[in-house]
């Protein structure tokens, strides 16, 4: 006899049957999806789904040990698969005990570009009545500096944040003296066209470690009829600014985002080819936002949702083709959410959060003080509905500031664990919540999912990339792009 | 490096001056060493001395078959023995086990026999023994070691089966040997306890890796592996309080018939549960031990798991996971993994085969154990 026991001795102890772990399920084509708190899934057959929920999925199946191993289900008598479960969720929720990390400085509202989709931007000579005080920016900085995140990144903002340059020197300057004793990790960027980008600004940026973030909406004709400036030159002075910038500051501190406008839609391709020209490593395909002039001109409602899912799907394809071919390019927007399908970590995406990242994962000082939980909500200020400005840094407290009535309220009602049709969506894992969207195109911080944009939009790529992930060759792109 | 035992030729006569059955003592080829050094140390003479010089515990006299008293002959198998080398002298059975090889990259020292496990392909099957022996020539070895030896490794039989003895032994490694790498390889089950696992970590050793098997995502394969029941449980819980107090864990999985189907599962679930282990090593079936008794229920051509192999090794590095390939012969794997393979069988227990001598990529190739002459993949073939 041997002195080695069998398999089954080690399975019949445990064949027990099981009990369900909570998780949630959506129908996909002809399959059911499902997911658990910590964004784990899988795609199980109709029969099979059948057997899990109602407990008789045979032992032996390979089913029962994906759905074990990925904590769908748990035996009797173990702890263990509980205990991940949990470190899971705790890593998943980590950031939220960190509180604001992205501090966002509008320094000039003051630009030389009439962009007609942009919401803010003034065109005018008036310093006193569009620039950032120093008394303003210092008390901005002691509210930054409240916040217990280990980790600090102060994005300098406008209109066209250049023209106040010299208070950016002085942040830059006082908060790297505040850090001395503070020592958070301190970053900085300047969002930036970079028209009117000069050496002196560069030398300063390198040796203080200032990023740069421009805008390039595609190649030269439809970049310069979005972003009309004197001269008609955005174009030339952008691909000038962020050679001269990767010169200075390294190809990894140079960074451009794009934004689509009905001018853009049937030219995804051009667009995503102009970056991997300008050697960028990957793009953010951005729809435009329901804000500011963007909806007064009319700009916003110049597309609808299915036009820009077209839009995204057919550069997603395009950007796996690329891939497929052998060029390394990501979609920015498609990874972060691939993030939170297919790691144990969660992103620092403030748009797609939950509980929402307003005011407690990013928060903006404006120009004039006025302190709001994101950019679109002083975006929506512009246009006359203040719901989301949180107080004004002379004459608030950092605690009236960051425990605003309707701040709180609005991320209550918003989060997506507990919100209605949110709460069972087996998409919620990689969801956030948005309640300034809401707020701003419904009227209400929580929103009517079936009438929501965010929610349609959303829900389609979450769709689109289950889809793509269960291509072999796709999934290791996809892997490819996490690290 | 086991310590390896050859007879030896002396007499009693060396253990005058001492009560103890052995004696360890550290080697040297230099019969110049200032008096004060000598004891401790046993001197390897040179053919032209005809007397242990007055100081050093011991002669080792390999060259002649005369007596030199206060010496002991040994058979030419040894004349490796160097400098800093360790060996143990057992008076009765008058025998030498050599301890410690300073030239070795590969030295391990056993610290027992015991084992709470059975596993089915076990390299060095468990005796239920009563070996504290282990623990006093380990401590004793450790103050004799020169300073600055590059690493050293705990096997078993499962160390942590000594107890507060197995915690001794690593602060004294840490406290003589500071600079000295370690790796410990263990079932992990003993960590699962908290109070033991901060014993450890409060000993705050530079750089300790615990290699720990885990053989697969779902608790009945492993636990049937290692012919244990609860131990996937129990070892799971081992590396997350190892992890809690930041200690390096490695995760060693070896692919037989019974592991490899789930690879990919496996890859996943270490990914999504266990992303902060320090190193993952997916490592090749050594035919001795234990293996060659249930070869049916383990071999398995490597080839025909390369499949799975290249996707769990593959995601694991694109995920960003250390990741190494252990104890596969390259002509055995895809070669869009050959850049995770190691060449990690050690030295006394390693070589090639015949068709190797053409093999392009044999410097980089870890060729074959020793032992596993006979069963070998039907995919070895020289690289051009």
């Amino acid at each position: 006899m041997s002195k080695f026991e069998s398999l089954d001795k080690y399975t019949n102890s445990k064949s027990f049957g099981y009990e369900l772990l909570p998780f949630k399920f959506e129908r996909l084509e002809d399959e059911i999806f499902i997911s658990n708190l910590v964004g784990e899934f899988k795609i199980l057959s109709q029969n099979e789904f059948e057997a899990f929920v109602n407990n008789h999925l045979p032992f032996e199946s390979k089913t029962y040990s994906d759905l074990l191993a990925k904590h769908f289900i748990i035996e009797k008598n173990t702890s263990t698969p509980l205990e991940l479960l949990s470190l899971k969720l705790r890593t998943k929720l980590s950031r939220l005990s960190q509180f604001t990390a992205l501090h966002m400085f509008v320094v000039s509202l003051r630009c030389e570009h009439s962009c007609p989709y942009c919401q803010v931007s003034r065109q005018s000579d008036n310093k006193i009545a569009f620039d950032m005080t120093p008394e303003i920016a210092d008390r901005a900085l002691e509210l930054t500096f409240r916040s217990p995140s280990p980790a600090i990144k102060i994005e300098f903002q406008g209109g066209e944040p250049l023209l106040n340059f010299p208070i950016i020197q002085h942040i830059v300057r006082s908060a790297l003296e505040i850090n001395k004793v503070a020592q958070k990790n301190l970053a900085f960027v300047i969002a930036t066209n970079l028209a009117v980008l000069s050496d002196d600004v560069l030398s300063f940026c390198k040796s203080n470690n200032v990023e740069i973030s421009t805008s390039l909406d595609g190649p030269r004709e439809l970049h310069n009829s979005n972003r009309p400036r004197p001269n008609n030159n955005s174009y030339e002075l952008a691909i000038e600014g962020i050679r001269k910038a990767r010169d200075y500051l390294g190809v990894d501190h140079v960074s451009a985002l794009m934004t689509t406008t009905k001018a853009s839609l049937g030219q995804v391709k051009n667009i995503i080819d102009e970056y991997i020209k300008q050697d960028f490593s990957g793009i953010f395909l951005r729809p435009l936002s329901p804000y500011g002039f963007a909806i007064k001109t009319k700009w916003y409602k110049s597309y609808d949702v299915d036009e820009w899912l077209k839009f995204y799907f057919e550069g997603l394809d395009y950007i796996i083709e690329l891939n497929r071919n052998g060029l390394k390019f990501q979609e920015f927007y498609a990874r972060m959410i691939l993030t939170k399908m297919l790691t144990p970590y969660q992103t620092g995406y403030v748009d797609m959060m939950s509980p929402a990242g307003a005011g407690i994962a990013a928060v903006v000082y404006n120009y004039d003080g006025d302190v709001f939980a994101s950019d679109e909500s002083r975006m929506l200020a512009e246009m006359g509905d203040k719901s989301f400005r949180l107080g004004n840094v002379l004459t608030n407290t950092y605690r009236e500031i960051f425990t605003n009535d309707f701040l709180l309220d609005a991320l209550e009602k918003s989060f997506t664990g507990s919100a209605p049709m949110c709460s069972n969506c087996a998409f919620e894992p990689y969801c956030g919540s948005d309640p300034v969207y809401h707020h701003a195109t419904q009227g209400d911080v929580l929103g009517k999912k079936w009438e929501s944009g965010f929610c349609q939009r959303n829900l389609s790529i979450f769709r689109k990339l289950i889809e793509y992930y269960q291509d072999p060759e796709i999934k290791r792109i996809f892997e490819s792009w996490l690290r | 490096m086991k310590s390896i035992e050859l007879d030896a030729g002396f007499d009693d006569k060396i253990f005058d001056n001492s009560n103890s059955e052995n004696v360890i003592l550290k080697i040297t080829k230099n019969a110049n060493l200032p008096f004060a050094k000598r004891s401790n140390f046993a001197l390897i003479l040179d053919k032209e001395m005809e007397n242990v010089p007055a100081g050093f515990d011991l002669g080792i006299n390999f060259l002649t078959e005369k007596i030199i008293k206060n010496a002991i002959n040994l058979s030419s198998e040894l004349n490796y023995l160097s400098d800093g080398d360790v060996i143990k002298i057992n008076r009765t059975s008058k025998r030498v086990r050599v301890l410690f090889r300073a030239q070795s990259r590969f030295n391990f020292f056993l610290l027992t026999e015991r084992c709470n496990h059975y596993c089915l392909m076990c390299s060095q099957p468990p005796r239920d023994i009563q070996d504290d022996w282990h623990y006093h020539d380990v401590m004793r070895s450790i103050e004799l070691i020169d300073r600055g030896a590059p690493f050293i490794g705990f096997t078993g039989g499962e160390p942590t089966l000594l107890g507060d003895g197995f915690v001794e032994i690593i602060r004294k490694l840490n406290g003589w040997l500071p600079e000295t790498s370690a790796l410990v390889l263990s079932n992990g089950r003993k960590f699962a306890d908290p109070n033991f696992s901060d014993k450890l970590a409060s000993i705050g050793h530079r750089d300790l890796t615990i290699a720990i098997p885990l053989y697969s995502d779902v608790s009945h394969i492993h636990d049937y592996v290692v012919q244990s029941d609860g131990a996937f449980e129990e070892t799971i819980k081992g590396i997350l309080r190892l992890k809690e107090r930041r200690q390096k864990v490695q995760i060693r999985i070896v692919i037989h018939k019974q592991t490899y189907a789930r690879l990919p599962q496996f890859a996943e679930f270490i990914y999504r549960n266990l992303a902060f282990v320090d190193h993952v090593a997916l490592m090749g079936l050594e035919i001795t031990g234990f293996t060659k008794a249930n070869l049916k229920d383990l071999w398995i051509d490597p080839v025909d798991y390369s499949e799975e192999l290249e996707s769990a090794a593959g995601y694991l590095s694109r995920m960003g996971m250390n990741i190494s390939i252990f104890n596969h012969q390259l002509c055995t794997i895809p070669r869009t993994i050959w850049h995770l393979a190691v060449k990690s069988i050690s030295d006394w227990k390693n070589n090639y085969e015949p068709e190797c001598s053409t093999c392009s990529v044999k410097s980089n190739c870890g060729g074959f154990f020793t032992t596993s002459k006979g069963k070998t993949s039907r995919a070895i073939q020289a690289q051009i």
